[in-house]
């Protein structure tokens, strides 16, 4: 059996986001790159199918699109256990066309890993779509994942509760945290053998995007806090009726 | 000239800054309170392969080079100067001697399990009397019935009583058969008779990490323990602190820019006079002036690294990059107690730590006096 994890390039979460002049774009300046959250969780769960005894896992690939740039995010995949890696050379312009370039280099898999959505644009599209394009079931916010005999169960969260599904494969999930624990800090080993793991070029495939960003607006400023002392309650009436206007 | 990390370089400082961030931050500042030894962080670390990085695999290494180990030691000490102190002691003093001076049948009794950080292995060289002048070193070792029988004590020696220390590497002296005395350096392990070691206590730095006396009574190992061979002692002790000293400034380097950013981090949110303290010139200029030492301090460090992985002379260099990361460390950690006012007296506030932690950095490995005597004797003083 093969997995494949789907693997977003990101700004580090603690990014002081900048856009380009016009706004059209965001300004990768110095900016510190790592896997989307969730789809190293993704990774992290799907090591531990991997290694656990009667694993039937042959080898885990792991995929993005995107510039020669984003190959030191893939080496971290690998240094962290993945067995191989496929990048498609394209600038990941929306969903529709991440989607379009990983259904090429997407075949032959058993299941699919995506994260739910990638910490950057927040579109929450591209695993949904893959399935799509595959021809695949896909289920969606998997927040557990057990292999058991070849049969697979999943777990979802769902609204007050949480819900049990057996599926068959190949099947691609769609992940939400809590599907992994904490992802893993890569061993010196690990990140010496990445090295010499293959790390696949693919040709992207033409396909027109189905969006284009007209501007980016960061959000505004946050507006200074007034401090009410705490024995003036009708102060705080008051500015609430009279300032801020909420009541 | 290239001044880019490698890919693999930039990996392993991000890997070995997350571990620090997620596994040892949380902890430090207790641990050094109770002046605990982390026998969990030190397995980790071992786990994770930061001891013996830079030996090959057959000995449980990573393969590695010197540059990989200096910054994982860097990254280590930007988080916690007593775990870096354990995995730079066991790296440089415990490790190196054996792998460099070893044979391999020494190599791969000890090695492995060193490696896994299962086991700590020490240096012994100080002794009461013999600091920085380690040639009056008094501990004696003399072939008996083809046994070392070594009498005498050392003091100060890191990685050397805790309950995973298996062994020390001990430097004594010898007589050569002219009747002449000579340095030879022996292999110890724990369990052997008229071998005692106590843990020394009430340190005022590196509170978490262990530090020994070692007594020898009348102590007897097998021939085959001696390191290199009979009068090479002085060269082993050379070359351990050559490359030990890197690992030092390393420590040194790490301690400052840990530092650097609890200050600046402090300056820009602490408010004073209407406005945060970072705007005030004078504090401004002094974190201007820190951020300067520290990369004058990894540009030579890492200049020293790279001449010993390309296989060339660095003595100079590596005691030019210890003396100066010591001493920035000091006072880049001095500035930022100032920086963070009271605060910065009291325990919760880890840049007290790091004040304490980098006062070794100046005395352990050769003091400062001692390394610009080396760097006066290089230059042709
Ligand atoms: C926490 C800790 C861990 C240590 N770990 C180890 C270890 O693992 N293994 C080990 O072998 N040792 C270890 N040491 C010992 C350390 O290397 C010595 O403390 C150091 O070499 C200085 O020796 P000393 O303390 O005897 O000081 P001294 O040599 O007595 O020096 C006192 C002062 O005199 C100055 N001085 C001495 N000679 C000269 C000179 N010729 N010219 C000018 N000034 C001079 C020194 O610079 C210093 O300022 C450790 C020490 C500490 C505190």
């Amino acid at each position: 059996m093969k997995i494949l994890v789907l693997i977003g390039n990101v700004p580090d979460t603690t990014t002081k986001v900048k856009f380009n002049a016009d706004k059209t774009a965001f300004d990768a300046n110095g900016v510190q790159w790592i896997i989307n959250p969730w789809d190293e969780l993704a990774l992290t769960r799907a090591l531990e199918l991997k290694e656990t005894a009667d694993s039937c896992i042959e080898s885990i690939v792991v995929a993005n699109v995107g510039r020669v740039e984003t190959e030191s995010t893939l080496r971290k995949a690998l240094a962290v256990g993945a067995d191989e890696a496929i990048r498609v050379d394209a600038d990941p312009k929306d969903a529709f066309y991440v989607a379009s370039q990983l259904a090429q280099v997407a075949i032959g898999f058993d299941l699919i890993f995506a994260g739910i959505e990638a910490s950057d644009y927040n579109g929450a599209a591209v695993g949904g779509m893959l399935a799509e394009l595959l021809a695949i079931q896909s289920v969606s916010a998997v927040s557990g994942i057990q292999l058991e005999n070849g049969s697979l169960k999943i777990n979802r969260e769902i609204d007050g509760g949480s819900q049990t599904l057996a599926m068959n494969l190949p099947l691609l999930a769609i992940v939400q945290k809590g599907i992994a624990k904490e992802p893993r800090i890569p061993a010196m080993r690990g990140i010496m053998m990445a090295r010499s793991k293959k790390l696949t070029v693919a040709t992207p495939i033409e396909v027109e995007p189905l969006t284009s960003i007209l501007s980016f607006e960061l959000p505004a400023p946050k507006a200074s806090c007034k401090l009410v002392a705490e024995d003036q309650a009708k102060e705080l009436i008051r500015l609430l009726h009279e300032e801020a206007k909420v009541l | 000239m290239n001044f880019d990390l490698s890919e693999e370089h930039k990996m392993i400082r991000e890997t070995v800054r997350e571990f620090a961030e997620r596994e040892i931050k949380p902890v430090a500042q207790e641990l050094d309170e109770k002046a605990e030894f982390s026998y969990p962080l030190t397995k980790r670390m071992g786990e994770l392969g930061l001891f013996g990085m830079y030996l090959p695999e057959k000995y449980g290494g990573q393969g590695s080079d010197i540059l990989s180990y200096i910054i994982a030691v860097e990254e280590i000490a930007r988080i916690d100067g007593s775990q870096a102190a354990t995995l730079a002691a066991h790296n440089s003093l415990g490790i190196g001697p054996l792998y460099y001076f070893g044979t391999d049948e020494q190599r791969m009794k000890y090695l492995p399990q060193l490696c896994s950080g299962e086991a700590l292995w020490s240096f012994g060289l100080t002794e009461p009397g013999a600091g920085s002048d380690s040639r009056g070193s008094k501990t004696t070792v003399e072939l008996i019935n083809k046994e070392w029988v070594i009498n005498g004590s050392k003091i100060f020696i890191t990685n050397g009583a805790s309950d995973i220390s298996v062994g020390s590497t001990v430097q004594a002296v010898s007589t050569m058969p002219d009747g002449s005395k000579t340095f030879t350096t022996i292999i110890v392990e724990s369990n052997t008779p008229g071998f005692k070691r106590v843990s020394m206590h009430n340190k005022m730095m590196w509170r978490a990490s262990d530090t020994a006396e070692l007594f020898f009574d009348d102590c007897r190992v097998p021939e085959e323990n001696l390191l290199g061979t009979v009068g090479q002692g002085s060269k082993i002790m050379l070359a351990t602190l050559d490359a030990g000293r890197l690992s030092i400034a390393a420590m040194g380097l790490g301690a400052a820019q840990g530092a650097y950013e609890l200050a600046l981090s402090y300056a820009k949110e602490r408010k004073q006079f209407g406005q945060p303290i970072s705007k005030f010139q004078i504090n401004a200029f002094k974190l201007a002036d820190m951020a300067m030492k520290i990369e004058l301090a990894r540009n030579l460090l890492y200049k020293a690294c790279w001449l010993k992985d390309e296989g060339r002379a660095y003595g100079l260099e590596a005691a030019m990059s210890k003396l100066y990361c010591s001493e920035i460390a000091k006072e880049v950690a001095d500035e930022a107690v100032q920086i963070h006012g009271g605060y910065g007296l009291m325990k919760d506030y880890a840049v007290e730590r790091f004040y304490r932690d980098q006062r070794l950095l100046q005395i352990g490995e050769g003091t400062s006096e001692i390394q610009r005597l080396v760097i006066s004797r290089h230059i042709g003083c």
